[in-house]
């Protein structure tokens, strides 16, 4: 289980190589990639703030539950902070498993906890001012099917 | 305790942490305290619907006990991903 909170930006492509090399245990591996989107066309930047004390422990605990629950060989995680701007990688999950089915959901499972449960918060900043992203009810929502 | 504002909660407060010295029994209770003492808390507490709570790091209620807590942080619903 790797799980990285960073400010840097990452490349997704050889993130995602990396964590699939070498495994001869696994038959799927799947993976997402969260990228900053300017819905109106004015995005300066994306600020995104987070608790870094509770951070790394919410996402590991996360985490643990996914590999747990869909008995995954391994899985990624990484989250960035700070300011974004438009079309940058904002985050990324990979899990391994043996079948595809569990890869799938357990990524699935992971992005909808990430919304809702890792302590990040995303401020928008464009030409007419600035705005928290107010949590999404459908968001809440989403983590009933787990 | 150690009491820690995030998002717009920092920013209605105006600052991202502070010792506050109390003897409030559940998180309810020294909400109560904060938001008696001036305005900009009692703006930032006005609908605690709208609020989430961590008591040393970790989601809880606001009629969680207090007891033995060091940390306790105020933020909105998480919006990460």
């Amino acid at each position: 289980m790797q799980i990285r909170v960073q400010s840097e930006p990452f490349d997704a492509g050889a993130e995602l190589n990396g964590f699939a090399t070498g495994r001869t245990d696994v038959g799927a591996v799947v993976s997402f990639t969260g990228v900053v989107r300017d819905t109106d066309g004015n995005l300066q930047e994306m600020l995104i703030e987070h608790y870094p004390g509770m951070t790394q422990s919410a996402i590991a605990k996360i985490a643990q539950e996914a590999v747990d629950r869909w008995s995954l060989s391994d899985c990624l995680v990484i989250h960035r902070h700070g300011a974004l701007k438009s079309g940058a990688p904002i985050m990324m999950v990979a899990t391994a498993a043996a079948h595809r089915a569990a890869a799938f959901e357990a990524a699935d499972f992971l992005m909808d906890y990430l919304k809702s449960r890792a302590p990040f918060w995303k401020k928008e900043i464009t030409d007419q001012g600035a705005d928290w992203v107010a949590a999404k009810d459908a968001d809440e929502n989403a983590l009933d099917r787990w | 305790m150690n009491v820690m504002y995030f998002a717009w909660v920092r920013e209605r407060i105006g600052i991202p942490q502070e010792k506050v010295e109390t003897q409030a029994v559940t998180v309810n209770d020294l909400i109560a305290e904060l938001t008696a003492r001036e305005d900009r808390y009692a703006a930032a507490f006005a609908d605690t619907s709208a609020l989430r709570v961590a008591l040393d790091q970790e989601l809880s209620d606001f009629d969680a006990p207090l007891a033995g807590v060091q940390e306790v942080a105020f933020f909105p619903p998480m919006t990460g991903g």
